[in-house]
């Protein structure tokens, strides 16, 4: 069937921008050939996001001179260039997690469920506690008022009390809150306290409410178990919250096929990449609400929704959680702090707009590294082996946010860093675009990094599920852009300048022999599909993948940035002096000729 | 073209806004369709049955639990003030009484002579919703609540804090791009709602606290100062339940920004009314603005047709205002649409326009993603 397509238009709805684009046939390849975007309308006065597809659907037609609205209706018989066989889509415009939780004793249950909540991605609006000294009334009307988009329900451990459990669960189910997704939408309700309280729970909520039921997240006093509740939400947050969006329904009658949560459709792409390569791979699509996080480690694949983190809706959650020191660190120039935190606050209260100016770019970016990195440290805390082996925490970690536990991602095992979302994608050079992730993830030894030109991802992933071939066909030809390999020695230093490796690299018949200092950042060029032998020689304490200070001889590729030889640190070093800070970021984006002006 | 738009604000001279009016429990509406309600009258209660609090009795008075129901001087169901007796053991000697007052007033719930505990409950606890507006009721929601209408200038805020709160609309400064300072808030505006100009500061808001402002409508504050107020750094945009004794509508947003001339007008027009405001935000998919209802009392709700808001695409010679930098707050007539991509200084490429600025008649490529329309 699938040779038979001539041209399909797919959609990814965001939270903040709708991005279409058309596959074509062209002579016997298939190609994406146009994109248009507009902004998602969620807002008054249109509240249908079914505009903002029309918008950006509209600008394919006038780039590609294809005819494929009738009005408010797709074409979807093709007759030269007339119409599409098939319009597909994926959305995440329902937005980030915000979750209520809700548990016995505020500084037990329902501290516990409030770090379940956390370490899920989620946004925490209210704990509700048996003896948070609120009238029911009270916790009613701020149930009501929030509009949460979940609620996580704890209390007691199992075998304890079952009263204060069912009390909460009928103001849950007393202030029945409506939806702020339309109403088609069942409020998720995820019950993780006392196991003999469930068939209480069930009977108040289960006709009411989309309630799940899983283990206890505080089994015992001393025990903390909240690995089932965290990916319990990241399942409902897929499920429920994300698709959904004002004219969701709508959508639904308008696309050929079912519409898939965007980062289900981007997991099946990195899993795709980690297939054909054979490799170990991170993902990352950032978006404007959330940003997902993906790894295909050996047989192992996770993918968490950091839903509290995102360039636009959910930026000054970046600035909170990160703390402003983090974000200004990354600047070159001087800037007041005041006017920088109400630049981020102008964001998130106008999510749509772009940065103009070259200052506003940095500032942009500056944040994306911060959000990048929270985010990959969210996913693996979550990120879990084959069996799935979940946390546990004892009653002397219980009152630290850390995390407990080996994370399953190493990373001199990582073979290639993937990133996605606007501000990688949309990066106006791709230098910036590696750079981010790079400080973001930190890669150590060797690693490959690529960026998906355009940010197609999430409609390569929905098209796999009408032609595997098609999507495979237009992923390798015009959706992943080699950026080029980053080598960098994982060690630290405390004085910068001291030598911490030599190294040759052999390509086009030349080879470079140089020594690289600590707080170097060094560039060369090495084009799209050429490689390089490169032999590092690293420093005792250091180590670029055959252990601290041994040799490695390898082979690595190129791209449309080339070789990056790191030698910042892991995880990098700053001068502790501000001008010197300044003057040392201005050095590292002049080696990667990030900007026009530094 | 596609169409380029950005989610305006409303600004309304006179329009018809509805608002819902819900009990957060089942209870009791009191009026009924077609009824005129007060913005302060109630419109649906209900009571929410008090706290309840236990005394041991028979341990106080040294007594066997079975022997309960002699010694009590309240049985159940009795109600009794604070400090009034309630059980009394009996002595031929009147000082080895030994007598227990009531710690509190309410009724008598429960007596066991099984444990010898009394169980006290207070009296209810009165819930009720108040009109918010001056309008008439359209539906009523059974035990639950009203839907009521009003005719009334109705502004949206781009951002805000503090809950729903009503007061006459005063002028505490002259012009649109004048800073709210300290010094300017007085006595007189006690239980006001007052309009700032561009700006105020983290004093200036104090002060408006201490003297009693019931609202603060203005063009933007500072983030740090927002911090201050609330005492933590804000996350998500999601406010409206902050007790901080004043609610703050921001009509542009972070920062000093002269507030739009459309919106100063709009409410120079309505000064001296008497205005409903909210600053509950909610900016996420099915967003929630901050408001200002200001009723014309003596509308005739009939004869008002609902407007229908329709967004349009933005066109040669609109009148728009830039919403980033470097631009941020500047106002200028649209003077070319460009329908390819262009690089701009970011050097992203983008769909931008070109507007020509008012007063110098500069003219610079603005992104279409960073304009808002001024709708006439």
């Amino acid at each position: 069937m699938s040779k038979d397509i001539q041209a399909i238009i797919a959609t990814d709805c965001g939270s903040t921008t709708t991005k279409a684009i058309l596959i074509e046939k062209v002579g016997n390849e298939y190609r994406q050939t146009f994109r248009g975007e507009a902004p998602t309308t969620v807002e008054a006065p249109f509240e249908d996001v079914t505009k903002g597809v029309l918008n950006a659907i509209q600008e394919v037609e006038e780039l590609s001179g294809r005819k494929i609205l009738d009005g408010d209706k797709i074409i979807t018989t093709v007759n030269g260039k007339v119409g599409v066989d098939a319009y597909i889509s994926t959305s995440s415009a329902g937005g980030g997690l915000q979750m209520m939780v809700a548990g016995a004793i505020k500084t037990m249950t329902a501290e516990s469920a409030q770090r379940a909540a956390l370490g899920a991605g989620a946004i925490v609006m209210d704990i509700l506690a048996s003896n948070d000294k609120r009238l029911p009334h009270q916790k009613i009307e701020r149930i009501r008022q929030l509009r949460p988009d979940m609620i996580l329900l704890s209390g007691g451990t199992d075998g304890g009390t079952v009263t204060h459990v069912v009390e909460l669960a009928e103001y849950i189910g007393a202030a029945d809150p409506k939806p702020r997704l339309g109403m088609s939408y069942r409020l998720p309700v995820l019950y993780a306290g006392n196991k003999d309280a469930r068939d209480k729970v069930k009977d108040i909520l289960d006709a009411k409410m989309a309630l799940t039921i899983t283990d206890n997240l505080r089994p015992t006093l001393e025990e903390e178990n909240l690995m089932p509740a965290r990916l319990e939400i990241q399942n409902l947050f897929l499920e429920h919250v994300m698709a959904q969006a004002p004219g969701y329904k709508k959508l639904m009658e308008m696309a050929s096929v079912e519409i898939m949560p965007t980062p289900a459709a981007v997991g099946e792409i990195m899993q795709t990449i980690a297939r054909l390569n054979n490799i170990n791979v991170i993902g990352v699509d950032i978006g404007g609400a959330t940003t997902d996080v993906f790894s295909v480690i050996g047989e192992t694949f996770n993918r968490t929704v950091s839903a509290n983190y995102g360039m636009s809706y959910s930026i000054s959650n970046v600035l909170a959680d990160a703390g402003l020191k983090n974000v200004m660190r990354w600047l070159s120039f001087d800037i007041d702090e005041k006017e920088v935190r109400d630049r981020i606050k102008n964001k998130m209260i106008r999510p749509t707009t772009i940065p103009q100016s070259l200052e506003e770019l940095k500032i942009e970016q500056a944040i994306s590294r911060e959000a990048l990195r929270l985010s990959f440290d969210q996913h693996k805390l979550l990120a879990v082996g084959l069996k799935g082996v979940q946390q546990t925490r004892t009653i002397a970690d219980v009152f630290s946010q850390e995390g407990t536990g080996q994370s399953i991602i190493k990373m001199t095992e990582l073979d290639m860093i993937v990133g996605s979302g606007g501000v990688l994608s949309h990066a106006p050079r791709r230098n910036q675009s590696m750079s981010m992730m790079i400080d973001a993830f930190l890669p150590e030894g060797i690693t490959t990094l690529t960026v998906d030109s355009i940010f197609m991802m999430p409609h390569l992933g929905v098209l796999s599920k009408i032609s595997g071939e098609i999507a495979t066909e237009v992923f390798q030809k015009d959706c992943l852009i080699y950026l080029g390999t980053c080598i960098a020695p994982a060690g630290q230093l405390k004085k910068f300048g001291q030598k911490i490796m030599d190294f040759k690299i052999t390509m086009g018949g030349k080879t470079i022999e140089e020594n690289l200092n600590f707080g170097e950042l060094k560039h060369f060029h090495l084009g799209i599909g050429e490689t390089a032998e490169v032999e590092l020689n690293p420093a005792k304490n250091f180590d670029v993948g055959a252990g601290k200070g041994k040799t490695f001889k390898g082979t690595v590729k190129g791209g449309v940035v080339g070789l990056i030889v790191d030698g910042r640190g892991r995880p990098i070093e700053f001068p502790e002096d501000d001008q010197e800070r300044k003057n040392m970021i201005k050095k590292w984006n002049q080696a990667m000729d990030l900007y026009p002006v530094y | 073209m596609g169409h380029s738009y950005t989610p305006g604000l409303r600004v309304a001279k006179r329009t018809v806004i509805a608002k819902d009016r819900i009990l957060p429990l089942k209870g009791e509406v009191v009026n009924k369709v077609g009824d005129l309600v007060q913005r302060d009258s109630i419109v649906a209660k209900t009571d929410l049955p008090g706290n309840v609090s236990t005394i041991n009795v028979v341990n106080l008075l040294g007594i066997q639990a079975s022997e309960i129901d002699h010694y009590m001087l309240k049985k159940v169901g009795d109600s009794f003030e604070k400090d009034e007796l309630i059980a009394e053991s009996k002595s031929f000697i009147k000082w080895f009484s030994t007598q227990i007052k009531a710690p509190l007033r309410g009724k008598i719930e429960s007596i066991s002579s099984v444990t010898g505990q009394v169980l006290l409950r207070e009296p209810p606890i009165p819930v009720q919703v108040k009109g918010y507006i001056n309008g008439k009721v359209t539906e009523v929601v059974p035990k639950e609540g009203v839907i009521v209408e009003t005719v009334c200038s109705f502004i949206q805020g781009i951002f805000g804090i503090g809950g729903e709160t009503w007061g006459t609309l005063k002028f505490a400064v002259n012009s649109p791009g004048e800073v709210l300072e300290e010094s300017k808030i007085t006595s007189e505006f006690k239980d006001a709602i007052i309009i700032g100009g561009a700006f105020a500061d983290y004093a200036a808001i104090k002060k408006a606290i201490q003297i009693g402002v019931k609202g603060i409508i203005l063009g933007g504050i500072r983030d740090g100062d927002l911090r201050t107020i609330l005492g933590y750094d804000l996350g998500v945009a999601i406010t409206g339940s902050e007790d901080v004794g004043i609610t703050l509508v921001l009509t542009e947003g972070f920062g000093q920004i002269q507030m739009a001339q459309r919106t100063w007008n709009c409410l120079k027009e309505r000064e001296g009314a008497v205005a409903s405001i909210s600053g509950a935000t909610q900016i996420r998919a099915g967003v929630i603005r901050p408001e200002i209802i200001i009723p014309y009392d003596d509308a005739d709700l009939s004869r008002i047709e609902k407007e229908i808001h329709e967004a349009k695409p933005v066109a040669i010679g609109n009148q728009v205002r830039v919403i980033r930098q470097p631009y941020f707050g500047r106002i200028g007539t649209v003077t070319d649409l460009p329908s390819a991509l262009t690089q701009i200084e970011s050097e992203t490429h983008a769909r931008v326009l070109k507007v020509k600025f008012e007063g110098n008649n500069e003219e610079v490529i603005i992104p279409r993603a960073n304009i808002e329309l001024i709708e006439e």
